[in-house]
């Protein structure tokens, strides 16, 4: 690992001042993606500032019937609470289809947006990876690429973000709360992410030096009705091969609303706005979640490896939504 | 770069300084002789490096030292106390739980660990109804819970039942 300084700032504009003086600083909170990186010689700080004791670890009602998340509350007890299990069961579905019970119990929610892709070129340090040195070249586009992404992709990068719990955040329309050098803002969790581009080195819209404080929940009257669907290699403790977060509304056998969000399927978590609009006033039929799935899929350019996530996105919608529509 | 560190090991206060790349693992073995935890993959993967932190198991290869200035870690070795097994560590080897025994005691620790994520009432990926109030471990429960902890000898079908046989206590 690369020689660095490790900071513990006193408080969050302490440690956003810090990182806004030093380029290539970054900020470490319970490490468990960013500590691995730095061991490969993928991620080389020259100074770490801990911000895990300086952002909130409650979860918090907020005043319109949301819930608030601090960003430190950790990726266990985030699953775990009741108010998260009742009202947004879809959150916490996507927490426990992830990682194992040691990482998930240090794992924070500001650290969980904020992982990198486990694409393996990503991690291989000797094969050319754009988004790890870009201009290097991508080596999945031609390479192994089962696990890469369908739809999004760039000449640039074809990694996927590997999160579920932003999947769920996706469907579930959050916002991100973050503190910068210029103060607060607050983002559309789906604006967080963006796709490669001709930038893939660049996961998220966040600036050098903005940290995430907190997440909001808003009070979707239908989030209780939601629901986080995983398919991958092993039962557990593996990363999606795709997976589907999604909050849906019936009343008398026709979609009155719902919210679809894909997983391990682009460069971020891939909110499924065609299939949603075109579910809209439709009725709940199993035909339809297939129509409105296969136009979402429309745009996909699947990989030498990778064609099958097409039909698997497609059968994971339509049974997901089919059992959010049984379940009303 | 060199930072000062407390740490309360199984009971015992230490300090000392270390680098600030030092990992809880590294300095729990290199540094104070405590070697029960063990470094498997030292990428999070394995669960051999698992300990207490501050009360939650934890991976010790993934946590920086420095990080964790202050804090409590309970390791294998410290659940026993005045020279007796604790429950987990006598069920391990009463069923056999282990062959090389290398990821034993990061088994154990998260075990047990696990044991208390449970009695809290925290769902698993496999818990059919969310909103449970009480968890019931079954194998399947177990196996979930546990996968953070791998046995490269495969002695799962013995671990299960050593954990399921206190779970039941």
């Amino acid at each position: 690992m690369r020689p660095y300084s490790y900071v513990r700032a006193q408080d969050v504009a302490g440690a956003v001042a810090t990182l806004a003086e030093a380029p290539n600083a970054a900020f470490l909170a319970g490490g468990t993606n960013l500590v691995d990186l730095m061991k490969l010689g993928i991620e080389t700080p020259d100074i770490l500032v801990d911000v895990r004791r300086l952002t909130s670890e409650r979860i918090e009602d907020l005043e319109d019937g949301g819930l608030r998340i601090g960003a430190a509350v950790p990726n266990s007890v985030l699953a775990a609470d009741r108010k998260v299990r009742t009202r947004y069961p879809a959150l916490s579905q996507a927490l426990l289809a992830g990682a194992s019970g040691q990482l998930r119990n240090v794992a924070t929610t500001g650290g969980n947006l904020l992982q990198r892709t486990r694409c393996v070129y990503f991690y291989d340090t000797t094969t050319p990876c754009n988004k790890r040195e870009p201009g290097s070249g991508c080596s999945a586009i031609e390479g192994h690429n089962k696990n890469h992404a369908v739809l999004g992709t760039s000449e640039q990068c074809v990694a996927t973000h590997p999160s579920d719990m932003a999947v769920a955040l996706v469907a579930l329309e959050a916002f991100v709360n973050v503190q910068g050098p210029d103060g607060e803002r607050r983002i559309p969790i789906e604006e967080l992410h963006r796709l490669p581009g001709d930038e893939p080195q660049r996961d998220t819209t966040l600036e050098h030096g903005e940290l995430i404080t907190s997440v909001d929940l808003p009070p979707l009257a239908f989030s209780s009705n939601s629901k986080y669907r995983k398919v991958r290699e092993r039962a557990s403790y593996a990363f999606a091969l795709v997976s589907v977060a999604a909050a849906l509304d019936v009343k008398d056998g026709v979609v009155r609303d719902v919210r679809i969000a894909l997983g391990g399927v682009a460069h971020k978590p891939w909110r499924a706005t065609n299939a949603e609009e075109a579910l809209r006033d439709e009725p709940a039929t199993r035909e339809n979640f297939r129509a409105a799935a296969d136009i979402e899929l429309e745009d996909a350019q699947p990989l030498r490896d990778n064609a099958f996530k097409v039909p698997l996105v497609r059968n994971v919608i339509t049974r997901t939504l089919l059992e959010l529509s049984e379940e009303r | 770069m060199d930072a000062e560190i407390i740490l309360k090991v199984d009971g015992t206060e230490y300090q000392f300084v270390a680098d600030t790349r030092t990992t809880l693992l590294d300095a729990l073995r290199e540094r104070l002789g405590k070697t029960s935890p063990k470094k498997g993959c030292d990428h999070g993967q394995c669960g051999a490096c698992t300990v207490l932190l501050d009360g939650k198991r934890a991976n010790s290869c993934l946590a920086l030292a420095a990080a964790y200035d202050g804090s409590e870690v309970v390791t294998a070795e410290g659940l026993a106390e005045n020279g007796d097994l604790h429950p987990m560590q006598r069920a391990f080897v009463e069923h056999d739980g282990y062959q090389c025994g290398y990821c034993t005691p990061g088994q154990i620790v998260s075990a047990v660990g696990m044991l208390e994520e449970a009695e809290a009432g925290w769902p698993s990926h496999v818990t059919e109804d969310l909103n449970v109030e009480e968890i019931i471990l079954d194998d399947g429960e177990i196996r979930e819970r546990m996968s953070g902890n791998l046995c490269r000898c495969a002695a799962y079908a013995n671990i299960v039942p050593a954990i399921r046989e206190v779970s039941g206590r």
